[in-house]
Order: C-alpha cells, then structure tokens, then sequence
C-alpha cells in the first residue's frame, strides 16, 4: 500500500515535470508544423530568456522578469524569423537543420563570451520556496504556480489556433498551403506570428526555470534533446500529441526513478524507441500531405 | 509559384527530418579538433580538460588558471630560458580523451601533459601515458582508485583524493554533530568518481556511528531532481549526503531549496564555482575543498588579484589548481635542467617541496604520486554578514592543523592498493 502512494506520487510529479516540457516542445512543434523547419536553436531562445530574465530581475524584480524577458527574446524572434526560417521553409529540411544548429552554437558562444561559462546564480522570490503537503503528497510551491503558468498558455494557444480566424488560417496552412494561397492569403505574417510565440513560449520556459535549473550558456543544448524526443513520441505537428508525449516523458522518467534510479534519463529514449516502433508517425501524429 | 508549392510539398519528409536530425546529433558527440600551431624552438606543453558537458564550467575556469600561469612563467624568462607554449584542448570524454592524449604525445611533441577533471577521462588518460612512458600530471580528477589500485609510475596525482575530502568533511561534520547516530540518505553520481565517493564516505559514516536509510545513483545528465527529492521524503533520513559531481550538485542545491525539505543535508563534494551558482539563499551544509580564495598567504592573496583584474572575478579551485601545477612543473624542470620524462619522475619521487600558495609546502609521495597538502572545508554565511556575491562562503582553518602531519587524512601505503 505505501508502495502503491509512493508510486502515485511520483506518477503526480511526473505529471507537473512534463508540464516543464512542454513548454519548450509545443513551441518547436509548432514551428515544425507551420514552417516545416526543426528549429535546433530553439533550445537558445530557452537560454537566452533564462540569461534575459536574470538581466531584467535585476533592475524590475523576478515578477517583471518573468514577463518581459519572453517579450524581449519574442522579439528577437521577427529577426530569426525574417532573417534566417523564412529562408528555408520550401528548402530541403538539411539546410534549414543545419543553419538552426549553427545558429544554436552561435548563441552558446555568444552567452559564453557575454555572461560567462561558469553558471550564473538565480533566486526566486522567498515567498515561492517551500512545498505544499496535500494528504500524503507533497508539491513543491513553486511547481503548482509553474504548471497553472504552463496550463494557462497551453489554453491561450489552443483557443488562438481553434477558435479565432487566426487559427484557422494557420490551420488550413499546415494541412494545404497551396489552397491557402489560392485563396488570396499571404501565409507569411501567420508564420513571424508563430515563430515568435514558440520562441517567446521558449523564453518564458528558461525564465521560469532559471531559480531551479542550472543557468549556463549548454543549457539550451540539454533541452533541446528533450524537447525534440518529447515532439517526436507526440508526433511531429500534433498539438495534443505533445501535450501526451510531454506527460508521459515525465510520468516515465519519475517511475524509472522510484524502480532503477541509475535508468532514469535512459528511460525516455527507450520509451521513444518503442512508440518509433509501433508508431513511426508518433502518439497522435496525423498525415501532414505536405511532409509525406 | 507553381514550381515553389510543388517543391515545399515534395521535399519535406518525415524520415528526412528524422534522418537529418540523427545526423546532426552524432555531430555534436565527436567535438573539434583545435588548430595546432608548431614552433620548434617553445616548449610545447599539453593540456586536456573537459570545456562542456556537466564538468565544462570547471573546466573553463581550469584554462584560465593554467593560461595565466603560462604567462608569468614566459614573462619571467621561461623554462631554461626557453618560452613554453601550452597546447590546450577539450578532453569531451573519456575515449577522446584518449585519443587526444596519444596524439598530442606521438605528432604534436608535447614535452609531457597534465590536465583533466573527469576521474574517468583521467584513467583513460593514465593508460596512454604508460603505453607510451610518458609523463602526465593529473591536476584536477578525485577519485581514488587513479592513486591506488590504478596508480602508474608515470602519473602523478596534484588534487587532493577522495578520501582525505571524506576525512576532511568527517571532521566538520562530527564537529556539528552530524555523524554519531544519523540515519543517512545518499545520493551518488553514476559513474567513477561518485562510486569512488560514496565508498569512502559509506565507510567513513559507518566507522563513526551513522546507518544508511537510503542510497541512490543518479546519471550525471541528470537536471531534475524532483522524483530523488520524492524517494528522500519518503526514507525520512536525518542527513543527506551527497555525493554528486561537477554542476549537479548546483542543481540538486537549488531544487532541495525549493522543495524546502527539513532534512540537514551536506556533501563529500562541491566545487567553489558550483557553490557561487547555487547562490546565498540556497546553499547550506558543510563541504570539504582543496584551496580558497580567502587563504592568507602572500601567494594566494598576488594570485587572487591578478586573476581579479584580469577577469573580474575570484579563482575557484579548479583555475588555482591548473595554475600551479604548471607553476610546480616548470620549477621541477627548471631544477633538473631537462625536459626527459624519467629524469622528471625521478626527481619528483625524492620529495622536492613546491609552494602551492597554501601555509604549508606539499610534495608528491614517492610510492602513490600523490601530492600531499591542507585541505579545507566550508559553510554558508548568515545572511546580511557578507557584501559581495562571492563572499558568503565561511572557509574553516587548514586540515591537517599546523601541529599535526600532512598526510594525517591521506590514506596510509597499508590502506592503499598502489603497486608501482
């Protein structure tokens, strides 16, 4: 019986855990279904809105942090979009993973050169610290208000791509280009619109984490594979799939812990293996003509 | 435009991407070689050090100790009057390591090698040097089994090993009254260097009175440590020890913080870098070191400057570590007039005593190669008792005290698996 709690509990925390990933994974899922691009630099959008939030706490405070550092990385986000993704949506997927990658190593180096290799301090507010006991399950404060974080975006970005004109659009592009264009709209402000929220989504993850990861200029490399096996096990373009996938990662990763903890970051890989196995396309990967 | 749409949708492949995908990520394990330049008349030095991975930041503050030490040595006329050039690389892992450590011995024409953090890498390291017969100097990788049951004639050993950081750590440890009776929770990096580390620390607990309520290993790529804190909770220990390297211990600091739990928790190792990114309001606990920057000697206090005025912040143990060992190897060549290898190990062996910027001398003993020098541990200051970001770290007095001999916490050629 104590087992079984143990077990549930660590089920529960796996669960606010996968919360964590998503925030990244949703971004580069996104990004991947509208511009058909996998973004590799997206893990330096996550560092850079880790080093961004630690900039701004210091003048505003870790609240104000929190919020405007998605909104400055947001906006660096028009120039990646502009400048480099646009480039490369019609091109063969090779060139636009190697520029994402290159530009990802450009941005470590960059941090490296600017803050520093040694990895830099970052508080969260006293008030945060602590946990919740609730029965015999025990939350860390600061994770509820993380995952409440993470369910409220995940809303906001379903009802924008299910329930405005904007959405619709965007929907219609991932599914027919062509059809899209050949009713007279420009798809291309729809995906500087998506690019930046992924991106800006992607900050707002490495300001969230910064008081409880390590801030240093790999970080954006050490999530990046996450995020990239939990959009794979979803399914590549699936909004819900990555919801699943990112949950899952989590839930498989808490209870490999409780079992076999020396097993527990090869678990994810092994469970990627097998949804691979039994579905190539992913948990709820659907047939995306354009990627066939 | 017709051709465009037609493009996007046909060359857009799942399985490229996939494919793509995998090939990028095999790019990123094999790492870049650097670019060797060669000059016949410097005296080429090799050093390999780990500059990514969870090992890397350590590894960046080792190249700036052992750069600047190059500097003074050529400043100051050089080794018998020759400049040396120090050829620097990433060590990545423990195969590249390897690898690099042969190539730099047979076509770069090091004079000998030092380096290293990563007590795996430096084993594989210690192989190729005694393949070859030549000399590497292990500056900055713990465990014990690399002065012990692995010891070779040709590598000598600077940072202190795993066992006198346990009996370091013991003593503040029981002087807080954290030992005797104490139900413990340890938590154990997977792989050389944290086997060797809870081993020790294992024995050293149970000598002293303390039982074992729990015991996990961890992957060092491990980030979250929520599911371990769950498992700790669970066990209900009266002190958890740790037993974790490089920046995972910054990580699992700042997550045992933010869960809060009410359990003492203290470590048989953190690095001052780690414990600088943990932050003031994180850490707590006792842990062992093998320098600081508060040491009051005239050495450490010229070395602390310039390293301040050169990058804008203290040395850790790691930049001071690489620092002087390519100071030590300098004077050691300078005093036998050569760079051969043997003449080198065998005027190491007579115990000549090199200034390691500490109170006392350290010398390298003949029959394990180790260096043999103070040790010292660390607590966290109250708050408002410190004004920089660097200065809330308390570092206790040298061990062994003044009056007592060096190799008190060292293990002793009975204790010791070392067979030259």
């Amino acid at each position: 019986m104590q087992q079984l709690l143990f077990l549930l509990e660590q089920v529960v925390n796996g669960l606010v855990l996968g919360g964590y990933y998503l925030l990244i994974a949703l971004g580069l899922s996104l990004i991947f279904s509208v511009g058909g691009v996998v973004n590799l630099a997206h893990g330096a959008f996550y560092a850079l809105g880790a080093y961004a939030s630690l900039e701004i706490a210091k003048y505003l405070g870790f609240g104000p942090a929190v919020a405007l550092s998605p909104v400055a990385v947001g906006l660096l986000g028009i120039l990646f979009e502009r400048f480099f993704l646009r480039r490369f949506y019609t091109a063969d997927p090779i060139l636009g993973l190697l520029v994402t990658f290159g530009l990802a190593m450009i941005a470590e180096q960059a941090i490296r050169m600017i803050w520093g290799a040694a990895p830099l301090p970052a508080a969260m507010p006293a008030a945060l610290k602590g946990s919740v006991v609730l029965g015999d399950f025990i939350f860390s404060r600061y994770r509820l208000l993380l995952l409440a974080i993470v369910a409220a975006v995940l809303a906001g970005i379903w009802l924008l791509l299910n329930k405005t004109s904007f959405g619709r659009v965007v929907r219609a592009g991932i599914q027919r280009p062509d059809m899209v264009a050949a009713l007279g709209i420009r798809l291309q402000p729809y995906m500087t619109t998506i690019v930046v929220l992924g991106v800006a989504m992607a900050a707002l993850g490495g300001a969230l984490f910064a008081p409880i990861a390590l801030v240093y200029p790999a970080m954006g490399a050490e999530i990046i594979t996450v995020a990239f096996v939990v959009v794979v096990i979803g399914g590549l373009g699936s909004f819900w799939g990555v919801v699943l996938a990112a949950l899952l990662v989590g839930v498989v990763r808490g209870v490999t812990i409780n079992f076999l903890p020396a097993a527990g970051e090869a678990s994810i890989y092994v469970l990627m293996f097998l949804v691979l196995l039994f579905r190539p396309r992913g948990l709820l990967g659907e047939r995306i003509e354009k990627f066939e | 435009m017709d051709q465009d749409r037609k493009d996007f949708a046909a060359s857009v492949s799942r399985r490229k991407v996939l494919k793509a995908g995998a090939s990028v990520a095999g790019a990123l394990a094999l790492g870049f070689p650097a670019i060797v330049r060669s000059q016949s008349d410097k005296i080429k030095i090799g050093h390999l050090t780990p500059l990514t991975g969870f090992l890397g930041a350590l590894g960046q503050y080792a190249v700036l100790g052992i750069r600047m030490a190059e500097e003074e040595i050529n400043a100051a006329g050089g080794v018998m009057g020759r400049q040396i050039e120090l050829v620097s690389e990433d060590s990545v892992n423990p195969t590249t390591a390897a690898t690099k450590a042969q190539r730099m011995y047979e076509q770069d024409r090091i004079a000998l090698l030092l380096g290293e953090i990563n007590s795996a890498s430096a084993k594989t390291i210690m192989q190729v040097a005694a393949r070859n017969k030549r000399f590497f100097l292990s500056t900055g990788a713990r465990s014990d089994v690399l002065r012990g049951a692995d010891c070779n004639r040709y590598t000598f050993h600077m940072d202190i090993p795993v066992t006198v950081m346990v009996n370091a750590e013991g003593q503040g440890l029981e002087r807080d009254g954290l030992v005797k009776g104490r139900q413990v929770f340890y938590l154990t990096s997977d792989y050389l260097f944290g086997h060797d580390l809870a081993k020790a620390a294992k024995r050293f607990m149970a000598e002293h009175g303390a039982t074992t309520v729990g015991d996990e290993l961890c992957a060092t790529d491990v980030t979250d440590f929520s599911p371990y804190l769950l498992k700790i909770r669970q066990a209900k220990p009266t002190l958890v020890a740790t037993n974790l390297g490089g920046n995972q211990v910054t990580n699992f600091i700042k997550q045992y913080a933010e869960f809060g739990l009410p359990y003492a928790v203290a470590g048989f190792n953190l690095n001052t870098a780690d414990a600088w990114a943990a932050g003031p309001g994180n850490l707590s606990g006792i842990w062992p070191t093998v320098w600081h920057h508060h040491i009051d000697t005239p050495g450490t206090k010229a070395f602390v400057a310039a390293f301040m005025k050169k990058h804008g912040k203290p040395p850790e143990n790691h930049a001071w570590i690489e620092y002087v060992s390519l100071k030590v190897l300098a004077q050691a060549m300078n005093e036998i007039k050569s760079t051969d290898n043997d003449k080198l190990i065998a005027h190491l062996e007579k115990q000549p005593q090199f200034d390691l910027l500490k109170p006392r001398k350290g010398y390298f003993r003949s029959w394990d190669h180790q260096m043999q020098q103070e040790a010292y541990t660390f607590t966290v200051k109250k708050p408002g008792t410190y004004q920089e970001a660097w200065d809330f770290l308390q570092f206790s007095a040298a061990i062994p005290r003044p009056d007592q001999p060096l190799e008190l916490l060292a293990p002793t050629k009975e204790q010791s698996a070392c067979k030259m």
